[in-house]
């Protein structure tokens, strides 16, 4: 192996992602007077935060009244209890605080007329511990991320947060104590590779929803940062649990909003029959996300499909009065044209239930300090936002609570690191002698590599294998076979090749070495999915169905614990489910009914 | 920078972007109508693909019309793509 060395830069702290999360914890870095560096593969505000349209969930009472115990049960019984009890109270207490901050940050929250930030009602958020809807979602009107984002971002450039923009970060520094000392990074514009050499690493890096072939995902969360942590030995917990919204346009993914299903859109198969009305009969095509995704995919295995291949539904708006149809839901009837090829005035939109949202992720606790098996944080490391798990979400995330999750873990792992650097805890540790070996042999390994497999090709046989063996419904079968197949996609992924050898944005090279990272969270997912013999929130399986000793398939007494898997010999142990809240009393199992 | 790194740096920055809609529309105008634009129409359309995604998705919706002739003439094509 070559001993290579490569330039090294010295930071305070390194922070991966400048999405939410990531600007979030860098305010909290550079305002303490640390050195910050906050690397990007994109434009700080062109993360994939910008997406966010719903809101973010915070109980300010200010249109009812409402509470943060409230809107903790709500977490809790969302997650299907598998979310930890300190977390959830943690970030449901601080909720209210770290959204009124961002206002005073300069976020523009639609408001009432008295002037309060304006809430709205959205899916989960209940009153009084469950008994009706509460208006608890805070939103400046439909571009909520886009503006938290300018927000946060014009806050660190006053901070002087330092920005290395269009950088990815290839791999964690770990050294034999396994304190993490930084992260090895390429610039796509010269193709340097650099070690960022850091007391505190935070990684923010967004999810990983490029694993599936039906995404609503952005092309850029290929979850770098869960194979960066794998590579380093890091378990990943509970990757089996993804979010799947009922409504992607089939092949495309873009989401269609829930909205259009509220203002009368109708679901149908190829028999043209309304099914919802046979899975749900009161709620029909409103029922919830889960129920309905459920509903469609066993329309399309019991052959009901649409299509040639019949393998989507449809979503049915013909019947409307096309001006309600361009005043209510405006954006839809483009994005129907342009990404299914039909005018939904005229003809139906082919839906399919598509992965949205990552639950599971790197462990931490709600400090953001990553953490060991055991609970004892790992030296050095820190991490918030889609990508690690806290674990507030557990088996099912509620809409809303991913935007504040990224405030508050945002910020208490940037306090995390202030602290621990205060405590003596951390502090810049040597870099060990062959620290860049291991990253500098996978690039040699891609330089080199004649005869090997197409990178396009290969990610998009992962993305059809997850999503044929690992969707929104699994099977015991396909489960097992998913296994197999991934294991022998991984040894194509080991022996990608890339044409363009050059240095200069090499675009090739990074998409290869975002395939590094995608075969990870698609190994993570697939094992831990086969392994957990029972339904729980979004993992729902055909032989865990819901009967009287077990409903809605869940097997508390086998299956209440957190799964982790480590990389090393896609190995699976199990971890307690923390029940006990930092200050109230334990929120008890319950069956999730709503 | 040499046509090769410039068109590569597009590409990042057009499948590389906040909204899913937005990496889609892009590359595909990238790989089909960007080798066919005028070379003044090239460069308007490295200005839109430098604007960020809620700026440049009001445009290519119809809900704002362009001021700049040329760049109104990238966008009527931008607009006409079909993703499938
Ligand atoms: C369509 C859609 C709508 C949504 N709506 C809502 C909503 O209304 N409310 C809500 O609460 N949640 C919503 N969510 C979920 C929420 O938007 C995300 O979970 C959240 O924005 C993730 O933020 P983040 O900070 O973790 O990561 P992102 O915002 O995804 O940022 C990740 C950052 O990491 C960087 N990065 C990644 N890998 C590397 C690397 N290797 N090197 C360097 N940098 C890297 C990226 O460049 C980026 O800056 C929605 C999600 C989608 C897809």
């Amino acid at each position: 192996m070559s001993k290579l060395t490569i330039p090294v830069r010295k930071f305070d702290a390194v922070i991966v992602g400048a999405g939410g999360s990531g600007l979030r914890a860098a305010i909290q870095l550079s305002e303490a007077g640390l050195k910050t560096a906050v690397l990007s593969k994109v434009f700080p505000t062109r993360s994939h935060t910008v997406a966010a349209q719903g809101g973010v969930s915070a109980s300010l009472g200010n249109s009812e009244e409402d509470h943060w115990h409230w809107h903790m049960y709500d977490t809790v019984k969302g997650s299907d209890w598998l979310g930890d009890q300190d977390a959830i109270e943690y970030m449901c207490r601080m909720a209210p605080e770290v959204v009124v901050e961002l206002e005073h940050f300069g976020m523009p929250f639609d408001r009432t007329d008295e002037g309060k930030i304006y809430q709205r009602p959205f899916g989960g958020h209940m009153s009084n511990f469950g008994e009706k809807p509460v208006r608890r979602a805070c939103a400046a009107a439909d571009r909520t991320g886009h503006a938290m984002l300018h927000a946060l971002y014009q806050r660190n450039v006053r901070a002087n947060t330092q920005f290395f923009v269009e950088w990815m970060a290839l791999d964690l520094i770990r050294d034999e104590s396994g304190q993490v000392l930084g992260v090895i990074a390429l610039e796509m514009e010269t193709g340097e590779v650099v070690a960022f050499h850091a007391k505190a690493t935070v990684f923010a890096t967004g999810g990983a929803g490029r694993i599936f072939y039906s995404s609503t995902n952005a092309f850029i969360n290929t979850g770098d940062g869960l194979g960066m942590a794998a590579r380093a030995g890091i378990a990943l917990e509970d990757m089996e649990f993804w979010q799947f919204h009922p409504t992607g346009v089939a092949g495309a993914g873009v989401l269609i909003t829930e909205g259009v299903r509220g203002e009368g859109g109708i679901l149908r198969n190829s028999t043209n029959e309304r099914f919802m009305e046979r899975y749900a009969p009161n709620a029909k095509d409103l029922a919830s996300r889960d129920v309905v995704s459920r509903a469609m995919v066993t329309e399309i295995n019991e052959g009901r499909g649409c299509g040639p291949n019949k393998d989507f539904v449809l979503l049915d708006i013909t019947h409307l009065d096309p001006a309600m149809i361009m005043k209510r839901l405006p954006g839809i009837r483009e994005i129907s044209i342009q990404f299914a090829g039909i005018d939904p005035i005229k003809a139906p939109i082919p839906v399919v239930p598509t992965c949205h949202y990552q639950m599971g992720g790197v462990p931490t606790n709600y400090k953001g300090q990553v953490v060991a098996n055991d609970g004892t944080p790992v030296k050095g490391f820190y991490a918030a936002g889609e990508v690690a798990c806290a674990s507030v979400h557990g088996a099912n995330r509620l809409g809303t609570n991913s935007l504040l999750d990224l405030l508050v873990f945002g910020k208490s792992s940037g306090d995390s690191v202030i602290d621990d650097l205060k405590s003596g805890a951390i502090g810049l540790k040597a870099l060990p002698e062959n620290f860049a070996d291991r990253t500098m042999a996978r690039l040699d390994r891609l330089n080199t590599q004649t005869g090997g497999a197409d990178v396009n090709a290969t990610r998009l046989e992962l993305q059809r294998t997850m999503q044929k063996h690992c969707g929104v419904f699994r099977f015991k079968e396909m489960l097992v076979e998913g296994v197999e197949k991934i294991l022998e996609i991984e040894k194509a992924v080991a022996r990608t090749e890339i044409k363009d050898k050059s240095q200069v944005w090499n675009t090739a090279r990074v998409e290869a070495l975002e395939l590094d990272n995608l075969i990870e969270v698609a190994k993570s997912t697939m094992i831990s999915a086969e392994a957990r013999k029972e339904s729980r929130g979004a993992h729902v399986r055909d032989d865990a169905p819901d009967t009287e000793a077990n409903p809605n398939g869940r097997d508390d007494l086998e299956w209440h614990k957190h799964t982790l898997w480590h990389r090393d010999g896609n190995r699976l142990d199990y971890k307690p489910v923390i029940m006990k809240p930092l200050s109230v009393e334990s929120i008890a199992l319950k069956t999730r009914s709503y | 920078m040499d046509d090769r790194e410039k068109l590569n740096r597009l590409r990042w920055r057009c499948t590389r972007r906040a909204m899913l809609e937005m990496d889609l529309l892009l590359g595909e105008f990238l790989e089909r109508i960007f080798p066919t634009l005028t070379p003044e129409q090239a460069d308007a359309f490295v200005v839109l693909a430098d604007m960020e995604d809620l700026e440049l998705w009001p445009l290519i919706n119809a809900s704002r019309e362009c001021a700049d002739p040329v760049q109104a003439e990238v966008v009527a094509l931008l607009r006409n793509v079909r993703v499938k």
